[in-house]
């Protein structure tokens, strides 16, 4: 059986704040080095989502108007086959506007309040038009080592009791400014601020992304190891930018 | 009295900070002279004769507004205009206070014309203070998302202070870009639309998925049956409720583009320009063309706008030629993807091979959020450069970009700016070309250092 990566990309046009590209680059990159074939199915509005089709689905940042007209779509054509995804443990990395639609509910700066699909248990609500944004170079401590990037969002998530933050801040604001956590994670699930291109330069989480997506249908995969001296030189050139500097807001 | 303290301390100001090389001394005056009297910018304006003219959009303010000025001077206006990049408040008070005499007036008042570039965020407080007989918009491109938030929340602030503009002022839009086309439907007064009807120049479809924008009127995504630049083009909302691209008063009817530069030809009601440009790639059309629309609307003549195109000379950072160490450098800005898109295209646009260096900084000038070059076509290089530089504070996030664009190896990385800019050097041969494509504060180095290098005087004294 011939190895492939089957991903779902949602909203590609309208979601896709700078870098999200990059994202599907390094997934497409990654597995082709390793031969092992990549497929990108982009679902738009109106369009239905097949959950046994995918490995893995991503979803990316956009920008308020975008947003609003995802968030009905989202819920509407692709909540249900997102949580059942999400319950057989199809990978899902959702970054930032996309993270947030992921949770409970956003409400936004003016109190309007945007429903969103459930797959994690959290809540993401923005202070008002005054609040200051969250935005600038972010490290995070994972389970798997440091994540780099970089954040720009003016909504504060919590999570709810029993879900995990994705990783610990570092530098930066992650999920609220308050209490230290940054993304989340519920079962293959993966929600997190960070964009700035975030899978090239955090070359580990990526693959760990790839290998979990595969596992489930190839059970003896491996994962040869990849020339990441370039990778590994911007990650660390951003933690220094980050952790030297500190976090300007702006 | 007031004014007059503020004035004299601003020119003081300005002379210290020239003298110190404190970077030219172009915002420093105006943040003195806003210190001691915050009515400076209002008070002074009135009193320029022929009004004032605001330039403002994502990319190409700089040389627009240049050309302008340019025209207008062949007009016979005196132009009071703040200098390349300094285009918050404080930069226009600076200007006028160093055109004014102490009293606060200026000498020739009655062929006075203000000419200002203003930064996207600073368009209302401009306009309110100001209050000017024509804003010209150029762009509105995706560009440092963090200083400026949304590009749907700069739209909204242009449609407001398009809106309170009143009914004498004259608005200038860009009818190819469907978000500033759009900023007709707020004004009162006079609009005159530009745009380019040479389609020789176009490709069918958009380029990216975050080039696409969507109706004013109903939210659908808009068709092109052109495209120029990034989301510039020919442009009509599929649905019921018909909307499209305005046709435009002022047209581009021919583009040339020659390896050291750009012949245009450009109609209006009731007369025509030709014009050859120092400059290369379809923005500087654009560029051009908003220029010569903001002239018509200005009421110059046709002759004027012609030598005034004609004594053009490129401002610092933009396409630039310096001659170091027998190398000709040309240092052309790039700070968003569909700038840097074009300019990588002009560069191969022969197809020979290149020696180019890039510099990627991350400073509040450029952008902290440096994600942006992921959206750029950096595959346009490949098998088109013999040396690569790298260079910028994120030079290694640069290099991750250029292995995914296919450019494995660049020949160097080097964050430091100086050791990068001599690498460069060293690796063009004697006589041939180095492109140097920085972001903004990037350039501010690089520029300082070609110039000590170049013998040639520092920008504030050029320009
Ligand atoms: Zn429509």
């Amino acid at each position: 059986m011939e190895l492939k990566l089957r991903l779902a990309h949602l909203y590609p046009k309208l979601m896709n704040i700078y870098g999200d590209r990059g994202n599907i680059l390094c997934l497409e990159r990654r597995c082709r080095e390793r031969g092992i074939g990549f497929e990108v199915t982009e679902l738009g509005l109106g369009e239905k989502m097949k959950p046994k089709e995918h490995d893995l689905v991503f979803i990316g940042g956009a920008q308020d108007r975008e947003q609003r007209r995802v968030a009905e779509d989202l819920v509407k054509e692709k909540g249900k086959a997102l949580k059942e995804a999400a319950a057989k443990g199809v990978v899902i990395l959702a970054v930032c506007g996309g993270y947030q639609l992921m949770g409970r509910y956003y409400r936004g700066a003016e109190g309007e309040e945007l429903p969103g699909v459930g797959v994690f248990g959290l809540r993401t609500e923005h202070p008002g038009p005054g609040a200051k944004r969250f935005i600038g170079n972010v490290v995070v401590e994972w389970q798997g080592g440091t994540l780099v990037g970089f954040e720009n969002h003016g909504g504060r998530t919590h999570l709810d009791d029993g879900v995990e933050p994705l990783g610990r801040v570092v530098a930066g604001f992650g999920n609220n400014g308050d209490d230290g956590g940054e993304g989340a994670v519920c079962g293959n699930a993966y929600g997190t601020y960070l964009h700035g291109s975030l899978l090239p330069k955090n070359p580990r989480f990526a693959d760990h992304l790839i290998e979990t997506a595969l596992r489930r249908r190839y059970k003896d995969l491996e994962m040869a190891p990849l020339d990441d001296r370039v990778e590994e030189m911007a990650h660390a050139a951003a933690v220094r930018l980050a952790t030297r500097r500190g976090i300007i807001s702006v | 009295m007031r004014r007059i303290a503020a004035i004299a301390a601003a020119k003081a100001t300005a002379a210290l900070s020239q003298r110190l090389r404190m970077g030219g001394g172009t915002a420093l005056p105006g943040l003195v002279a806003e210190r001691v009297d915050p009515h400076i910018v209002p008070e002074m304006a009135r009193r320029l004769g022929q009004g004032s003219v605001i330039v403002t959009g994502t990319n190409g303010k700089t040389t627009t507004a240049r050309l302008l000025r340019g025209i207008v001077r062949a007009a016979g206006l005196r132009p009071v205009a703040n200098r390349a990049g300094s285009n918050l408040m404080r930069g226009i008070a600076t200007a006028l206070a160093q055109a004014a005499g102490l009293d606060g007036g200026f000498a020739g008042a009655k062929r006075r014309l203000g000419l200002f570039e203003v930064d996207e965020a600073t368009v209302p407080e401009a306009a309110r203070a100001l209050r000017p007989r024509l804003v010209l918009f150029t762009n509105l491109f995706r560009d440092q998302l963090d200083r400026y938030g949304e590009v749907e929340h700069v739209a909204a602030v242009w449609r407001d202070a398009v809106r309170t503009l009143g009914g004498s002022a004259t608005v200038v839009l860009n009818a190819d870009d469907p978000s500033v086309a759009a900023l007709a439907q707020a004004a009162t007064g006079r609009v005159l639309f530009y745009g380019v009807e040479d389609t020789s120049r176009a490709s069918e479809g958009l380029e990216h998925a975050a080039d696409a924008r969507w109706c004013s009127s109903c939210g659908s995504e808009l068709v092109y049956s052109a495209v120029f630049y990034g989301h510039l083009g020919h442009w009509h909302c599929p649905t019921h409720c018909r909307v499209a691209r305005p046709s435009p008063r002022v047209v581009a009817t021919r583009i040339e583009m020659e390896p050291e530069g750009t012949s245009l030809m450009i109609t209006m009601p009731g007369g025509e320009v030709s014009a050859r440009l120092p400059l290369t790639g379809l923005y500087n059309a654009y560029n051009a063309l908003a220029a010569v629309a903001a002239a018509v609307a200005l009421g110059i003549e046709s002759e004027a706008i012609e030598r005034g195109l004609g004594s053009f000379t490129a401002a610092f950072g933009r396409q630039e030629r310096l001659t170091v160490g027998g190398r000709r450098v040309q240092v052309i800005l790039a700070k968003n993807p569909a700038g840097l898109n074009e300019v990588l295209r002009t560069i191969t646009a022969d197809g020979e091979e290149k020696d180019v260096a890039l510099f990627l900084n991350d400073g509040i000038a450029d952008g902290r959020d440096v994600s942006w070059i992921w959206d750029v076509d950096f595959d346009l290089l490949a098998g088109k450069v013999r040396s690569l530089t790298v260079s910028g504070n994120r030079a290694w996030e640069m290099a991750l970009r250029l292995k995914y664009a296919g450019l494995d190896t660049p020949s160097e990385v080097e964050e430091d700016t100086a050791t990068a800019l001599r690498l460069a050097l060293r690796a063009t041969p004697e006589d041939g070309n180095l492109y140097v494509v920085p972001t903004y504060t990037a350039m501010l180095q690089v520029r300082e250092l070609l110039a000590r290098w170049a013998r040639q005087p520092a920008f504030w004294e050029t320009s």
